[in-house]
């Protein structure tokens, strides 16, 4: 396998990323922070015989991918916060039909308009389930723009081998920012059977995707088969990185680009001998509780970072269940925690043995 | 010699194959039995039921696919256009029709089914148009007539509160990308024999590829209506049909 | 004035008739209203959905099929002689 390095933004590797996978279907409109991913799935669905539609809204955009999805193909959409706040009622759907696609969600500044910097306020949204009902998302976390292709080629795979929506959960920062990559010039894409798609009925029976399930009890059977499908994504896709835990007095948490700020204020920290370790989760939701948990054993305390007034600390102290303390140092609405910020707020937790 | 009629003048379920044999549970002399049946009849006499994939509203035709003896889909409501946009890119070959009431095409769903027709995508839509919400408990639609009553509009509908019954058709003809436009209605034989004609050459537009048809079929809904059948039937010839007019809006 | 007996006679000994599913028939009746010779009448009797049906009376059958075009339930068949 040939393999070629280049400069990108996080917006192009993702969708580069979508292209190997075998993307044939990507519906997008246009909002900022994610803007180059749309321009460039024009370009390269093009020369790819793939589809891609500038859908009149976000909302119609996710109901494109619906059908697409239906009709058996890779698909994709992404937008930024705004946007997948429209998408939500689609991607409930797409749940509850069991449909695989890729949503990616280039976080900006909310709650409302906003402003285009930065995010990572919708944590919750993309990892508690966003719309109506009872769903989760494999939500993935990337922080480098060789992630943002990577982690995309993951999602294809893990949505077709599920039959389920993931989120890719990205930020600003990491759609609008340039770094080397490495692009494999090929790679063979996981095929999985699709027994369900639409296709037409010819020689076998008529096949119907839907969510209204009416008859007593099928509902609740449809959602315990949900569920239980959950359950086993929560035991076999858990990824996370944890760098200088198995030493540290102090375990810092956070993920996506704020985890690279984080990794580099621990550098210092530890310049500084200071026992500091970083956990990254990888995917959000399934969350890495186990990691925490155990890492809980050594640690004295905990400090979660994060691009928002505090959402992902309330899973960590879910998984630390009040074993050691936890304490959050976060920035809203654009703004962006430094390096120098981050250290600051660990030598001020003092009374950790530190 | 007596012997069976084919197709569509006899019972519909021992001979139209895209048709399940099964009742349904539409309400008496509603206007949904007529239709199911009548685009069921054009995808048998086209041969083209093992190519067909439908997408079916939110409202009182929910469950089409329990009548339908081909591949469905729901959609969220209103977003119907958009999902039959998404099968129809990846498959051309497929025939793809969407089947919305008046609350999903023309309300909820009015920015998906006009920028479906914009961009010209060879569908085909068959649009119901009963005037009311059926599935919510008749509430006012955006094709209630002036001063009909329904649970939203007990006084009638007021022009100045409710504001204007929407003619959809005639806004979608304006567009380029759209290439069959007619309205008819089920509350005769004879216009029943007309709105088959109807739903038969917009299924023929799209085998010829020549872009988006819609066929609006004005159907009664007596139930929310407050009337009979017969009634509700009378209604749209002097009525419903003189507010929107039958016939050919547009073909090229 | 030939063409005209000639329908007559064909009209004469053209063999039609409905049937009706009594137990599938809603009772909406447009098939009763839609009939052009008036052949078709309420049943006296309840139907197994409680509703009074539709049903053939007397008279010549045509074999038109406007009440098996118009009939929602697709309760209608029709046969004639071909």
């Amino acid at each position: 396998m040939s393999k070629n390095r280049v400069l990108m933004c996080g917006n192009e590797a993702c969708g580069e990323g979508a292209v190997l996978a075998g993307c044939k279907f990507y519906a997008g409109y246009p909002i900022t922070p994610q803007n180059e991913l749309t321009s460039y799935m024009s370009k390269r669905m093009n020369e790819t015989l793939g589809v891609f539609i500038q859908s009149e809204s976000e909302t119609s955009a996710i109901n494109m991918v619906f059908g697409a999805s239906a009709a058996g193909v890779r698909v994709m959409t992404s937008s930024s916060s705004p946007g997948i706040s429209l998408k939500q009622e689609g991607i409930s759907y797409l749940s509850a039909c069991e449909l695989p696609c890729v949503i990616v969600n280039m976080q900006r500044g909310g709650p409302g308009l906003g402003n285009i910097a930065p995010s990572q306020g919708d944590y919750f949204q993309s990892v508690k389930g966003g719309g109506h009902g009872d769903y989760k998302l494999i939500v993935l976390a990337p922080a480098s723009v060789q992630d943002m292709l990577d982690l995309t080629i993951t999602a294809f795979d893990l949505a077709d081998k599920y039959r389920m929506p993931v989120l890719i959960l990205g930020d600003g920062l990491l759609g609008q920012m340039m770094e080397p990559l490495t692009i494999p010039s090929e790679i063979e894409p996981k095929h999985y059977d699709k027994p369900w798609a639409l296709t037409g009925c010819k020689g076998r029976e008529p096949r119907v995707i839907k969510s209204l399930l009416l008859a007593d009890g099928a509902l609740e059977e449809h959602n315990k088969h949900l569920q239980e499908k959950f359950k086993i994504i929560k035991e076999v896709e858990v990824y996370s990185q944890s760098f200088n835990t198995k030493d540290a007095d102090i375990i810092i948490v956070a993920y996506g680009s704020v985890a690279r700020i984080a990794k580099a204020a621990m550098t210092l920290a530890r310049a500084k001998g200071l026992k500091v370790g970083l956990i990254r989760p990888i995917t959000l939701w399934p969350f890495p509780d186990k990691v925490i948990q155990e890492a809980c054993a050594r640690a004295k305390k905990f400090l979660v970072v994060e691009m928002s007034a505090g959402q992902m600390v309330e899973d960590v102290r879910l998984a630390v269940n009040g074993k050691v303390e936890v304490d959050f140092y976060g920035r809203m609405g654009g703004g962006v925690p430094g390096e120098g910020e981050i250290l600051k707020h660990i030598e001020s937790l003092g009374g950790a043995g530190v | 010699m007596i012997q069976k009629k084919d197709t569509a003048l006899k019972n519909a379920e021992a001979s139209v194959k895209s048709l399940r044999a099964v009742e349904h549970h539409y309400c008496a002399g509603c206007g949904h039995g007529i239709i199911h049946r009548l685009i069921c009849e054009a995808i048998d006499e086209y041969g083209i039921r093992d190519r067909v994939i439908a997408v079916a509203p939110v409202g009182c035709a929910v469950i089409a696919y329990e009548y339908w003896n081909f591949d469905v889909t729901e959609a969220a409501h209103g977003r119907t256009p958009a999902v039959a946009t998404g099968i129809k890119r990846v498959r051309p070959n497929n025939i793809v029709f969407t089947y919305q009431g008046d609350g999903d095409l023309a309300a909820i769903g009015t920015a998906e089914i006009i920028h479906a027709a914009n961009r010209g995508e060879n569908i085909t839509v068959i649009f119901v148009n009963n005037g009311v919400y059926g599935m919510t408990g008749g509430q006012m639609a955006p094709t209630t007539l002036a001063g009909q009553k329904t649970s939203t509009t007990m006084e009638g509908r007021s022009l100045r509160r409710d504001g204007y019954p929407l003619k959809i058709l005639e806004m979608l003809a304006v567009l380029p990308g759209v290439k069959y436009v007619e309205r008819v209605a089920v509350n005769s034989s004879h216009e029943v024999l007309r709105a088959k004609r109807a739903i038969s050459k917009a299924f023929k537009m799209q085998i010829d590829g020549k872009g988006f048809s819609i066929v609006e079929v004005l159907s009664m809904c007596p139930t929310y209506w407050g009337m009979t059948p017969i009634q509700a039937s009378d209604r749209i010839k002097n009525d419903v049909a003189i507010f929107y007019p039958l016939g050919v809006i547009k073909s090229c | 004035m030939g063409g005209w007996v000639a329908i007559t006679i064909l009209r004469n000994n053209f063999m039609a008739k409905i049937k009706i599913n009594k137990n599938k028939c809603k009772g909406c009746y447009l098939c009763v209203v839609n009939c052009p010779n008036n052949l078709i009448k309420i049943e006296k009797e309840l139907n197994i959905k409680g509703i009074k049906s539709a049903c053939f009376s007397e008279g010549k059958c045509t074999g038109c099929a406007m009440c098996a075009v118009i009939c929602p339930d697709g309760a209608i068949e029709v046969y004639r002689d071909i």
